[in-house]
C-alpha cells in the first residue's frame, strides 16, 4: 500500500528518525549532516562555525509562558547552544495564512525582538510568504541560525563514554503541559508555564569544563525519553536513569497521571542533558543550579559499559525498566 | 504530591514484597483484566522483583485490543464512504485511531482525508454534533464497564436536548463474562484474578462472584499503584496457600460493594445486554452492551445500512492468544520484528495498553 506521511512523523520521536532515515540522509549524503547533531559544526577560514535551523508550527500560537516568537529564536539558539556554540547571527523567515491579523503579527515581531535581544542574537536576514486560508495554519516561522565554537569544544553524542553522569538542567514537561492545557478540546486549568528560554545563557556558566563535556541535548519535541535514546545509539553504549531522581512539577505529574502522558516524553523548550566525566559532575551541577535557569539541575542516571544502546530506568519500587523511543503520539488513554 | 506520593513510599511496598518472597515456593498464576494493571506491572518492574513461581499474566484488559477486527474494518470503511460524500464526521478515542483493520486504518482515513476526529469524552462528539448541524456525528464507542456509563449518559442527553444528527457504534464490553470464558479454556491455569479497579468502582463486587463461587477462584480488586497490585497478589496467594478463594476488594479507597448505583442506572437506561464479538475470543454470549429499541435513533447500526466488511486476518499474529494470556507477547513470532508500535501488525501492539505495546515499551 501507498505510504503517506503521518502526524506521528512530526512528533520528533521514532517514526521522525526513521522519515530521516529513508527519506532524507540517502538523498543529501553529507558527512557532517549524517552525525544527526542539533547543529553542524565546520570550519571556515579556521573557525569553528555552528549552523542550524528549526521550524515552528505551535498550536496554539500564543500559550501560557511564551508564543511561537519566542519559541521560535530560543528553539535555535538552543540547537546552537546544546553543541557549544556561542549563537550569533539568526534568519527569520515567516509563511503567512491570508487574513492573519496584522496586530498579532505585530505582536509575534516584538516578542522575536525581545527574545533575541536576551538570548544576545541578532536578527540579521528575514522572507515573508504569503499562502491561501487554509493552505497553513495561522502562521509557521523557520528561523535558522549561526554560532562560533571555541577552540576545544567539542559536543557529540558519538564522544559519550562510559560511566558519564547524565545531568538534566531542571524539571520535564512544562511546555509540553503548557501547550497541551491550552490546546482546544482539552481546556484544562493549570498553573504551568512554557519553559522556554534561552539555553545559551546557562552553558556560558559551564562552558570553561568543556573538555569533561562529552554531550549536550536539549530534549524538546519527544521529550527526555527520547533524546536518551538518540544518544545511546550515537554512542553505542547503555544508559540507565533512576525515576527518583527525574525532576518534575507535581502539577505536570498529576495532568500527566489524568490523562495517561509520561513526562519522558513531555516536549521541553528550555533545558538541557548533559554526558559528562563523573569527576566533574558534581562541579558543573552545583554552577548549574546557580543560574535560575539550572535551579533544579540533578544527576539522573549515568551512562552504562552495556552496548546494548538500551535505556533502562530503576524505577521508584526498585524494579527496572526499559525506556522506548517516543512512538506515535502522545495520546490520552480511554479508560 | 497530595494522593500520589502516599502510594509510591517504598518502606510498605519492600515489606509486602519481602512477604512474598519468603514464602516457600508455590507455582501461581495470577491475571490481570485490565489494561492499566498490565502498564502499572512493567512500568514499575514489578515482574523483575517476583519470584519466578508466581506468575502474573495478561489478560484482555484492553478494550481497543479486544475490538473485534470486523468492527474495525466496518468503522474505517465508513470513515472512508464518509469521505466520498463529506456528510459524516466519525469521532473516536485516541488508541483506536492507529488499530490496523484488513486494509487499513482510521489514521490512514483521515491522513487520505476523511474527516476523523479524536475525543476525550463521548460528549465532546456530541457537542460537536451540535456544532455541525449539516453533518452527522458518528461516535465509534469502545470500552469496558468504565467507559460505558459517560455512553449511556451522552445517548441520554442527545435524546433530550434532540441532537438527531448524532448516533454511536457501540462496541462496549463486559469483562466478567470474558474471565469465565478463560477458566473453561483447558490451554491457561487461572490461581486467581487482580481485578479491575475502574471497572470495579461501576459494578461492585456481585458479577465476580460467580467466579469465587462455582470456579472457586480468588478475585481481588486492586488499585493501580505498584504497593496496591502487590498487596493484591500477596493476599491472592494467601488465598491459594489456604485453599479459601474469596472476593476481596484491596481499593478499597474507590471501589464499594454496591458499585457505582447512579452509573448503573444510567447505563441500564441506555443499554441492555447482549453477546458480543471478541478479538481473540470469538462470540461471548452476554458480553456486550448495544442500545435499547427506544434509542434506535442513535444507534448508526439501526439507523444506517452500514458496511459489511470481508476481514482478512493479518498473518502470524498471534492476538488472540496474547489476549487469552495463553502466551506471554514474547512468544510472538512477530513481536518486535515485524510487529512494533510504529509498523503494528496486530491491535495489541497499538493501544497505550495494550498487551504487546506495553511489553515492547518496558520489558523488551
Amino acid at each position: 500500500m501507498e505510504e503517506h506521511i503521518l502526524l506521528a512523523h512530526g512528533n520528533g520521536g521514532k517514526l521522525t528518525s526513521q522519515l530521516i532515515e529513508t527519506c532524507f540522509l540517502p538523498y543529501f549524503q553529507d558527512p557532517l549532516l549524517n552525525q544527526l547533531n542539533d547543529q553542524a559544526i565546520f570550519d571556515i577560514e579556521g573557525c569553528h562555525v555552528a549552523f542550524t535551523t528549526d521550524s515552528f508550527v505551535v498550536d496554539p500560537i500564543f500559550f501560557p509562558g511564551g508564543d511561537i516568537g519566542k519559541l521560535a529564536v530560543y528553539g535555535t539558539v538552543n540547537d546552537l547552544a546544546v553543541g557549544g556554540a556561542i549563537p550569533l547571527y539568526l534568519s527569520v523567515g515567516f509563511i503567512i495564512e491570508e487574513n492573519f491579523p496584522m496586530e498579532e503579527l505585530k505582536k509575534i515581531s516584538f516578542s522575536i525582538s525581545t527574545a533575541a535581544e536576551e538570548a544576545q542574537v541578532r536578527i540579521v536576514t528575514a522572507d515573508t510568504k504569503v499562502v491561501e486560508k487554509g493552505a497553513c495554519d495561522k502562521i509557521f516561522i523557520n528561523t535558522s541560525g549561526i554560532g562560533i565554537v571555541k577552540k576545544g569544544v567539542n559536543f557529540s553524542g558519538h564522544n559519550v563514554c562510559e560511566g558519564d553522569k547524565i545531568l538534566l538542567s531542571g524539571d520535564i514537561g512544562d511546555h509540553g503541559i503548557a501547550i497541551l492545557s491550552s490546546r482546544k478540546g482539552i481546556e484544562f486549568e493549570t498553573s504551568v508555564k512554557s519553559d522556554c528560554a534561552p539555553l545559551n545563557l546557562l552553558v556560558n556558566d559551564f562552558l570553561s569544563y568543556a573538555n569533561h563535556i562529552h554531550a549536550m541535548r536539549d530534549p524538546t519535541r519527544g521529550g527526555l525519553g527520547t533524546i536518551l535514546n538518540e544518544i545511546a545509539m550515537q554512542s553505542g553504549f547503555g544508559i540507565t536513569i533512576h525515576e527518583d531522581c527525574i525532576p518534575f512539577k507535581e502539577e505536570v505529574g498529576g495532568f500527566c497521571e489524568l490523562l495517561g502522558l509520561d513526562p519522558l516524553y513531555l516536549a521541553n523548550e528550555g533545558k538541557l542533558v548533559a554526558f559528562v566525566h563523573p569527576d566533574k559532575a558534581e562541579e558543573i551541577l552545583s554552577i548549574m543550579r546557580e543560574n535560575p535557569l539550572g535551579k533544579n539541575a540533578c544527576i539522573i542516571g549515568e551512562v552504562t559499559k552495556e552496548s546494548s544502546k538500551k535505556v533502562t530506568m530503576d524505577t521508584q519500587v526498585g524494579g527496572s525498566r526499559f525506556i522506548e523511543m517516543l512512538v506515535g503520539e502522545d495520546l490520552p488513554r480511554i479508560c | 504530591m497530595k494522593y500520589l506520593d502516599e502510594f509510591r513510599e517504598k518502606e510498605p511496598f519492600k515489606a509486602t514484597l519481602s512477604k512474598i518472597t519468603s514464602f516457600p515456593p508455590q507455582t501461581i498464576s495470577l491475571m490481570e483484566v485490565c489494561g492499566t494493571h498490565t502498564v502499572s506491572i512493567s512500568k514499575s518492574g514489578l515482574r523483575s522483583l517476583l519470584p519466578s513461581s508466581i506468575r502474573l499474566i495478561s489478560g484482555p484488559g484492553c478494550p481497543v485490543c479486544v475490538t473485534s477486527l470486523e468492527d474495525v474494518d466496518r468503522v474505517i470503511m465508513l470513515a472512508a464512504e464518509g469521505r466520498t460524500h463529506g456528510t459524516t464526521i466519525i469521532t473516536t478515542f485516541g488508541d483506536m485511531m492507529r488499530v490496523p483493520g484488513s486494509h487499513s486504518s482510521l489514521l490512514k482515513e483521515k491522513a487520505r482525508g476523511s474527516d476523523i476526529r479524536i475525543v476525550y469524552s463521548p460528549m465532546d462528539a456530541l457537542k460537536l454534533a451540535r456544532d455541525n448541524p449539516k453533518k452527522e456525528v458518528i461516535f465509534f464507542a469502545v470500552g469496558f464497564e468504565t467507559t460505558s456509563p459517560t455512553s449511556a449518559a451522552t445517548i441520554l442527553q442527545a435524546k433530550k436536548e434532540e441532537t438527531n444528527n448524532f448516533s454511536i457504534i457501540s462496541n462496549n464490553k463486559l469483562i466478567p463474562p470474558a474471565m469465565e470464558i478463560l477458566l473453561g479454556d483447558e490451554h491457561i491455569t487461572i490461581d486467581g484474578f487482580i481485578c479491575p479497579g475502574h471497572v470495579s468502582a461501576i459494578i461492585g463486587t456481585t458479577p465476580y462472584q460467580k467466579i469465587v463461587d462455582t470456579y472457586q477462584k480468588g478475585c481481588v480488586i486492586s488499585g493501580f499503584e505498584p504497593i496496591d497490585i502487590i498487596l493484591s497478589t500477596y493476599w491472592l496467594i494467601l488465598q491459594k496457600r489456604d485453599g479459601t478463594p474469596k472476593m476481596e476488594i484491596e481499593y478499597s479507597r474507590v471501589v464499594h460493594k454496591e458499585g457505582n448505583k447512579k452509573a448503573l442506572k444510567i447505563l441500564n437506561e441506555a443499554y441492555e445486554v447482549s453477546d458480543a464479538k471478541w478479538r481473540g475470543f470469538g462470540t461471548i454470549p452476554n458480553s456486550g452492551l448495544v442500545l435499547k429499541d427506544e434509542f434506535a435513533p442513535y444507534d448508526a447500526t439501526k439507523k444506517f445500512d452500514l458496511p459489511k466488511p470481508e476481514i482478512s486476518e493479518p498473518k502470524g499474529c498471534r492476538c488472540d492468544q496474547v489476549l487469552k494470556g495463553i502466551i506471554s507477547p514474547r512468544e510472538c513470532p512477530l513481536f518486535a520484528n515485524r510487529c512494533t508500535p510504529t509498523e503494528p501488525v496486530g491491535a495489541c501492539m497499538v493501544s497505550s495498553e495494550g498487551t504487546c505495546a506495553t511489553y515492547y515499551k518496558y520489558e523488551q
